[in-house]
């Protein structure tokens, strides 16, 4: 009904005033900010869920083979008198990976942000299609209660590693979690990839065709344009990776070769011929990679946003910013191979590989230096928005910096699947996104429930979490370049890393106490819902359009007239006016210049 | 039933810290525009913000003075392993100084430009010049990086067979490794996993009509003449796995269905390696850990931990089922005649067959 509607958005007379019942509301929605809003809250959940897995193979890592009793209970029969066992553990380190990058900080992030944003942001009534919209969040939602139900199928979830490289993954007689379990993943995965390529397809249909008037693409906010191209990303690569699925269902199911080849196991030779576990992660990291930019750029837009915001200051060096965005998307594109220079692919192509990931650093340096100088004699508002923006900046440098590193094929070979690695892209992707997605729920939170956040509790969580943050990821770099390596069960099985058990304790501890603190912020976040304070229009003086839209949720998003657009984003302090922001609607004084930047 | 009562006060646990959220937020006023930074929280955030930065800063010193004397930037045991630890350091210095001075300004003008209550910010939206020095300035460093990585890369990759290196099959399976030598004839003998006869002990599969094969040698640990090239041949019976020796900064996987290669030459015997004062200080370290761990074993009147000696080690490292973790073999770096001696009392393929 309102499908057809909305196909109409943008149209002035928003003229559909039909019933709404409890069910198209808040279940089958097609309006884009209950879409958003139940994105966040699935992600949510599997946040908590991949969070806790994390605090639980933290502990294993730390107190090695040790009983616990919260293992026995969580775990069941998996922790027999205990003890974590060995193949759950790789289970934990799987899923707790795929569900963070993809239902958290793929759906859970760009989800979110993007459907509230983008049509509040460029003037539009709704998405393009408001019913894809809604297909592609059920679809999402359908794909989590698969990843969760595959938890606990009778031989144990997949267990491959979050990159589900064959053979491992292909055969159950070379892992238990390799039957049933993988199935499921693969089926929620392929599911998952179907709601987010229906995503990104109307993100981009939107923000092509849907800008208000005046909204030219020099003028939209620094988020848009990540979420853009984000989506423009997603739509090249995520096929890539749904196709490799398919490929290894049927090399799984229906006796096919194309990435096993010549395999002796239990006794037995299996059939395949002629495929090659290197062209499954040749496809794996054609989107693995462009992935990584698909969790970060998104919390790249929000931080920009946020920092130009709360500095009360135009985001410095715009078109560069926005010129970075896609040199970085380009870039992501053709730097997978930095995953496997030592997967047995000709060395020359490892030598390509080096070259275009280095390059990489140049726009990312670029952007640093532009938030750096943003915030450069701004009047910085220290709300935790702010605060999780800079610890964004903070990290993403910390993490970043050590790209240079991995990404040098000749350095990549000794550091390669160790600690190290898993600290650089923690704190580069997983940190910085999870901020980003922090900072950009701390700002918006205004606009999706209509309450604010109790800031003192934002002060809590901002502090602990980042000092926590680091106190986990920094000196696991140490024990990478010490050259432990990553998914071991137990690092104290010969003594060779012993000296290196009580910095796994440490870390743990920071984990677990970063962790728990996150109760803090689940507890204003839903309580909020309810109680908290009412918000105002426009809490934090901000210039871009969603700030003109009423507090109360409407379908449509304006009462009246879609505002029109007369100046970029970014006029805050702006010599002049009397307030130290202009919002994007208000139009020139006369003889006001607008600054082409 | 104690995991019942385990969930239990779990349950508990997480509900008193909520309601001691909970307490805290109701006990704060809500009158004074909640939920929006006052000039006294811009004050208050602003000071953490140094005191953040002095705890990066403290971090980075301690990890460094801690866990900073690596095996990987020094001691390395191959003939390129120098150049790689060269690398590393020089870039590591880059990235030591970018980060110092990047987390202070981004940390200091937090501080600095803390919001005030009247004070407008500068309206500063773009500078050619300036962005122009901060796009340049990493070009050329990564220009540098980048020349000298690949330079070093292509050296390591490269093997040159005119060297006569001595050939090594790796060989890998869940979850163990195999060592293979050519024999007299240092040429390994053709193999695959289809001709693998666990009954006449035919573990690798080797072709055994290829004259080749016969006088080839497997071996369960690996053993090295010091100064000699060494070009190994990794192969994999099951899932992918990666032969990682981290004291010779060499790693290569390990793919069924394809043989890769890793050359290098080991330049110091496990002998000489454990006269060196960082592995002395390392061996000595472990064993203050392992007496100190054997203390709970001797108590229930378990046998105390070994002491441990230092060895070479290949590890796996690329995750390949359960006992991932428990996937080694150990390597010996050994003079030339050692080694001979070694080799000689190995039996030959043709007689480790079972008829």
């Amino acid at each position: 009904m309102s499908a057809h509607a909305d196909t109409h958005a943008n149209d002035d007379d928003h003229g559909h005033h039909h019933k709404e019942t409890f069910v198209t509301k808040y279940i089958f929605s097609q309006d884009h900010k209950m879409i958003a809003k139940q994105y966040l809250i699935t992600g949510t959940i599997m946040g908590v869920i991949g969070v806790l897995m994390s605090m639980m193979f933290r502990m294993q890592i730390a107190w090695p083979e040790e009983p616990n009793v919260l293992f026995e209970a969580l775990l069941g029969k998996w922790a027999p008198d205990g003890v974590m066992d060995a193949d759950i553990y790789l289970a934990l380190v799987t899923i707790h990976g795929t569900i963070m990058v993809f239902f958290v900080l793929t759906a859970g992030l760009s989800g979110t942000f993007s459907n509230l944003l983008i049509p509040l942001q460029i003037g539009a009534r709704d998405m393009a299609s408001g019913f894809l919209n809604m297909v592609s969040y059920w679809l999402f939602f359908l794909s989590s209660i698969i990843m969760v139900i595959s938890l606990f199928v009778e031989a144990g979830p997949a267990a491959a590693g979050w990159t589900i490289y064959p053979p491992l993954s292909a055969l159950p007689m070379a892992q238990g979690g390799s039957g049933m379990g993988m199935t499921l993943w693969l089926v929620s995965m392929a599911i998952f990839i179907a709601s987010s390529l229906l995503g990104s397809l109307n993100y981009i249909v939107t923000v092509i065709n849907l800008r208000t008037k005046g909204m030219s693409m020099t003028r939209l906010p620094l988020t848009i344009w990540a979420f853009f191209i984000t989506a423009v990303i997603g739509v090249i690569s995520f096929p890539v990776l749904l196709s490799a699925a398919l490929l290894l269902i049927m090399d799984r199911s229906f006796g096919t070769s194309f990435f096993l080849s010549d395999i002796f196991i239990q006794g037995e030779v299996l059939h395949y011929q002629g495929g090659s576990p290197v062209l499954f992660e040749h496809l794996f990291w054609f989107l693995g990679h462009p992935e990584v930019y698909i969790v970060i750029l998104p919390a790249m837009g929000l931080v920009s946003e946020i920092m130009a915001s709360n500095s009360r200051k135009p985001i410095f060096g715009y078109r560069a910013m926005i010129a970075s965005i896609l040199a970085i998307a380009f870039l992501s594109t053709i730097v997978w191979g930095h995953h496997m220079f030592i997967s047995g692919m000709n060395p020359f192509l490892g030598s390509v590989f080096t070259f275009t990931t280095l390059l990489i650093a140049i726009p990312s340096a670029v952007k640093a230096f532009n938030w750096i100088t943003t915030l450069w004699k701004g009047n910085l508002q220290m709300n935790p928005a702010m605060l999780f923006s800079i610890g964004f900046v903070s990290t993403f440098i910390t993490g970043g910096l050590t790209g240079i590193i991995l990404g040098d094929s000749a350095l990549d070979i000794n550091v390669h699947d160790t600690y190290f690695v898993v600290a650089h892209f923690h704190l580069v992707m997983g940190i910085s996104a999870l901020y980003g997605m922090f900072a950009g729920i701390y700002h918006w939170y205004p606009k999706m429930f209509g309450k604010m956040l109790n800031k003192n509790l934002g002060y809590i969580h901002f502090w602990i979490t980042a000092v926590c943050a680091y106190g986990v990821f920094f000196p696991m770099h140490f024990i990478g370049m010490a050259g432990l390596p990553r998914r071991y069960y137990t690092n104290s099985n010969f003594p060779l890393f012993d000296d290196l058990a009580n910095v796994n304790v440490i870390i743990t501890i920071f984990a677990l106490i970063g962790g728990v603190v996150q109760i803090v912020y689940l507890y204003n976040f839903f309580s909020s819902i309810f109680f908290g304070k009412k918000a105002p229009q426009n809490p934090w003086k901000s210039t871009t359009l969603e700030w003109t839209a009423p507090v109360e949720h409407m379908h449509g998003n304006w009462p009246g007239e879609i505002p029109h657009v007369h100046r970029w984003a970014y006029d805050y302090s702006k010599p002049g006016h009397d307030v130290d922001f202009v919002p994007q609607n208000i139009p020139l004084k006369e003889g006001e210049e607008e600054l082409q930047h | 039933m104690t995991a019942l009562l385990t969930i239990i006060v779990l349950v508990f646990i997480l509900v008193a810290i909520w309601q001691m959220v909970k307490i805290f937020d109701l006990a704060q006023a809500k009158n004074e525009n909640a939920g929006i930074a006052t000039d006294k929280d811009n004050t208050m955030n602003a000071y953490l913000m140094m005191g953040f930065l002095a705890f990066i800063y403290a971090i980075t010193i301690v990890c460094f003075v801690k866990w900073g004397d690596l095996p990987l930037m020094s001691n390395s045991a191959s003939e390129h392993g120098p150049t790689i630890d060269n690398l590393m350091i020089i870039s590591m210095v880059i990235i030591f100084i970018v980060q110092t001075i990047t987390q202070f300004l981004l940390h200091y003008f937090a501080y600095k430009y803390k919001g005030e209550k009247g004070r407008k910010a500068l309206f500063f939206a773009d500078n050619n010049k300036l962005e122009a020095i901060w796009t340049i300035i990493p070009v050329i460093v990564l220009a540098g990086l980048i020349i000298y990585g690949l330079n070093t890369w292509i050296n390591i990759m490269g093997v040159d067979e005119s060297d006569d290196p001595l050939v090594v099959e790796l060989y890998a399976q869940q979850f163990n490794w195999k060592a293979r030598y050519g024999g007299a004839d240092n040429t390994l003998g053709k193999a695959n996993v289809r001709l693998i006869d666990i009954d006449r002990a035919n573990i690798l599969g080797l072709d055994e009509a290829d004259p080749n094969a016969q006088d080839d040698v497997i071996t369960t640990e690996l053993h090295l003449p010091v100064g000699k090239p060494v070009l190994f041949k990794m192969r994999s019976q099951d899932v992918l796995h990666s032969a990682y020796m981290p004291h010779f900064r060499a790693q290569m996987n390990c793919v069924p269905g394809m043989i890769t290669q890793f050359g290098f030459t080991p330049t110091v015997t496990t002998a000489d390696m454990r006269e060196t004062s960082q592995i002395q200080e390392k061996v000595k370290r472990i064993n203050d850990i392992r007496v100190e761990n054997s203390k709970p074993l001797l108590a229930k009147g378990e046998e105390p931990l070994e002491p441990y000696t230092f060895d070479y080690l290949l590890l796996c490292n690329k995750i390949c089922g359960k006992s991932h973790y428990n996937m080694q073999m150990k390597i010996v770096v050994e003079t030339q005649e050692e080694y001979d001696a070694w080799i000689k009392e190995q039996k030959a393929f043709k007689n480790s067959l079972i008829n």
